[in-house]
């Protein structure tokens, strides 16, 4: 204030030195505020040096189960005294980066979600970021272990001799189950003419059903299939279907080609549904959201959609009259197969130095009570067995059928992402009538073998 | 003497020096960190980075038609925003240039567009032209043109049209506006010797408008196609990419490399490449407009 008073009195070279001179602390000051900060350690790590108990932080992106995981944060603080909080940062691909990021700072929380393929998953592993669970889930006998369907597991495990390299263990635990399966509008159902209680088991019933729609105008299959990895998932259920596991995994390896007739089979199940006209139209640039808008709406007859649709449903329409059915089988040869296991899994930061308290509190959370509240208000099918005696009828429906669950992080072998691409960019072709199944074979089989080529001359 | 020059002069560049320091690390570094990871097989999250020299870059080269495609894509949506889009938000300026009446709502209408977000955008566009329920078919549907009503993002003969239409409308209003301020530039005195001299409307529009707006033209064209080339939210929001491949642009390619397939050192070249391409587009308009000026 006295500078700036008396700034018109004074000359003009000491004017310029106070000016430098004011310059300059600024600017010390203004780089202080900048980077001082960056050289301590981070605040939660601050406050939990200086207090007896932890906080631990938990990052998510699921804004649907914020307020009930508050609600058990809270829960877990009154019986220990240790803080829990869960951050929030959606959506789920925002959140994808954010997790990239503070990998490659050091800066994860002490628990987090991955939301990527097996292969993303082992990278992070071999980085040093999540915790060998093993000895935890083993001790007493497997007690944590023993919580858990093994389908939820197994995604959360690596096997002896993976192709990922990565130690044998398991590295994640799963907090609900999903399934991902076809769903039909009850009521529309009978519109049609059937009978609710008895949807399509074969594939050719389901085709039928195209001439139905088409006389009454009504749109068939929903699914976000714009956002390409439903469209593998069913093109996976029906390769299970029609050439079995054993085929279906060899083709990952690169053993089968994809021009296999089996394989042109697959696609052309696709060809099969677009010419019946059970699908709905526009479905290839269709997202999940828009399909569920339809189908909670009743302007669609089926769904495919996966077991975290309860939820949705409910919120958009709670009178919504529906029923869960299989994918209708194409062939008797091998068994149907859905996608479907762990749904949403927590991994425990490596580094993090509240690594044993973080683990104490997903023990906590896993157990029967706490996954029972979880999954009555969060309408997901719960991790932990014994929780799946309280769940809503339609929920239980999913869970049915589990034993028919399988998914790519259980396999062991993954296929390519430029693969995985142009074969759901191929089904798209299919559908709108571009290409045919033999050439998106051929298109799709000249990707793997590049991408073979490549991986040799690694 | 010499000392208080100098010490000018250091004065000069310690007063620079943040803008500079600024200026690095957030521009120079992040482009020196991406040229580096371009010559690097890298997942994005293991610690350890592969060099494999240029191969990234001879991959998107000879090695990914995809990309090209994506290209393609891009380059017609652009030549429709510089034909159609500034068409429109020339003329607009122009109308709006004139004393007519309402003309600072029409301004501020005009700019709505841009200014809104482009998820939003794309969202509400999308339920617009949605092909079963959306509002666009049904209103051609009451109005007795129920034959035009299409699938408008799903079929591959419409999808890349209407894309290219609606990043037009969210576009122009930028356009308008720089256009707006170039016409207000131009001084009225011009237009009033010519009119003395007889000339008509059209005549003061060819040879003292146009001329005149040259520079803001070339300069709303540049901004333009770059703009568009890097066209990526309201695609996402709308289309996705598909049908397969049929509205499928670079940044989405670059972003389907980094966050589908873990390529962080590919995804790099890719953008890397897609610069060069741009600043060469830019280039070589800015040289052909300024000779077409002289």
């Amino acid at each position: 204030m006295v500078a700036m008073g008396t700034r018109g009195m004074i000359g003009e070279s000491t004017k310029h030195t106070f000016s430098l001179k004011s310059f300059l602390i600024y600017l010390l000051m203004a780089f202080s505020s900048f980077f001082l900060p960056g050289c301590g350690s981070n605040s939660s790590e601050v406050n939990n040096t200086n207090v007896s108990k932890p906080t631990i932080l938990v990052w998510h992106w699921m804004t649907d189960r914020q307020a009930p995981l508050a609600e058990l944060a809270k829960r877990y603080e009154e019986k220990t005294g240790i803080k829990i909080k869960f951050e929030l940062y959606a959506p789920s691909d925002a959140y994808s980066q954010k997790v990239r990021a503070a990998a490659q700072g050091n800066n994860l929380p002490d628990i987090f979600g991955i939301l990527a393929e097996k292969r993303d998953f082992a990278a992070f592993i071999k980085a040093g970021h999540i915790a060998d669970l093993t000895p935890n889930m083993n001790a007493e006998n497997g007690k944590w272990k023993n919580y858990f369907f093994a389908k939820a597991l197994a995604g959360n495990e690596f096997n002896e001799g993976n192709t990922y390299g990565v130690s044998a263990g398991i590295y994640g635990v799963p907090i609900d189950v999903t399934t991902i399966q076809m769903l039909y509008n009850k009521d529309l159902f009978r519109e049609l003419g059937l009978d609710p209680q008895k949807p399509p088991a074969t594939f050719d019933e389901f085709l039928a059903i195209g001439d139905k729609l088409k006389a009454k105008n009504m749109q068939g299959l929903v699914s976000g299939w714009g956002e390409m990895w439903m469209i593998d998932c069913l093109a996976n259920n029906y390769a299970f279907n029609i050439m079995g596991k054993d085929k279906v995994l060899a083709t990952l390896r690169g053993e089968v080609p994809y021009t296999d007739p089996d394989w042109v089979k697959v696609l052309s199940l696709f060809k099969k549904m677009q010419d019946s006209g059970v699908l709905a139209n526009g479905l290839v640039t269709m997202i999940n959201k828009t399909a569920e808008q339809l189908f909670a709406n009743g302007k669609a007859v089926f769904a495919f959609n996966g077991s975290w649709c309860v939820n949705v449903y409910k919120g958009m329409n709670p009178n919504l009259n529906y029923g869960v059915m299989l994918p209708p089988r194409a062939s008797d040869k091998y068994p149907m197969s859905i996608w479907g296991g762990a749904g949403t899994s927590f991994m425990v930061n490596d580094r993090s130095p509240r690594k044993e308290e973080a683990i104490k509190f997903l023990q906590w959370f896993t157990e029967k009570d706490q996954q029972v509240f979880f999954a009555e208000k969060t309408n997901n099918l719960p991790a932990n067995k014994e929780s799946i005696k309280n769940i809503p009828e339609i929920l239980a429906q999913f869970s049915d059928d589990i034993e028919y669950a399988t998914h790519p992080n259980t396999w062991g072998v993954s296929e390519f992402p430029p693969v995985i691409e142009a074969l759901d960019k191929g089904i798209q072709s299919i559908i709108i009538g571009e290409k045919s199944p033999e050439q998106v074979s051929q298109d799709v089989q000249k990707i793997k073998e590049r991408e073979l080529a490549k991986k040799k001359a690694k | 003497m010499n000392y208080l020059k100098l010490k000018s002069t250091f004065e000069n560049y310690l007063f620079i020096l943040p803008a500079v320091v600024i200026f690095a690390i957030f521009y120079i570094i992040p482009f020196i960190w991406v040229f580096q990871l371009s010559v690097f097989e890298w997942d994005g999250i293991s610690p350890l980075k592969t060099a494999i020299g240029l191969a990234n870059f001879k991959e998107v080269i000879t090695g990914d038609p995809i990309w090209w495609q994506s290209m393609l894509n891009a380059g017609y949506i652009t030549i429709i925003a510089l034909t159609f889009q500034n068409a429109v938000a020339f003329f607009l300026a122009l109308a709006c240039d004139r004393e007519i009446r309402f003309k600072n709502w029409f301004r501020v209408i005009f700019f709505i567009p841009p200014v809104l977000s482009e998820v939003v955008v794309g969202l509400v566009w999308q339920w617009i032209l949605d092909g079963n329920f959306g509002l666009l078919n049904g209103w051609l549907t009451k109005i007795g043109l129920a034959h035009l009503a299409k699938y408008w993002l799903s079929d591959p003969a419409t999808a890349l049209n209407t894309v290219a239409i609606i990043h037009c409308w969210k576009g122009f209003g930028w356009g308008f506006l720089i256009f707006l301020a170039g016409l207000q530039g131009i001084p009225r005195e011009l237009y009033e010797a010519a009119r003395v001299d007889g000339a008509n409307a059209f005549y003061c529009f060819k040879n003292i408008t146009i001329p005149l707006m040259i520079p803001v033209i070339v300069l709303v064209g540049i901004l333009t196609i770059l703009g568009t080339m890097q066209a990526f939210v309201l695609i996402m929001a709308m289309t996705g990419g598909g049908p397969a491949y049929h509205t499928q642009v670079p940044v989405l390619r670059i972003y389907a490399s980094m966050q589908g397939a873990s390529r962080f050192g590919y995804a790099c070249a890719q953008s890397l490449i897609f610069g060069v391409i741009l600043i060469t587009i830019s280039f070589i308009q800015y040289r052909f407009s300024g000779k077409q000026s002289r």
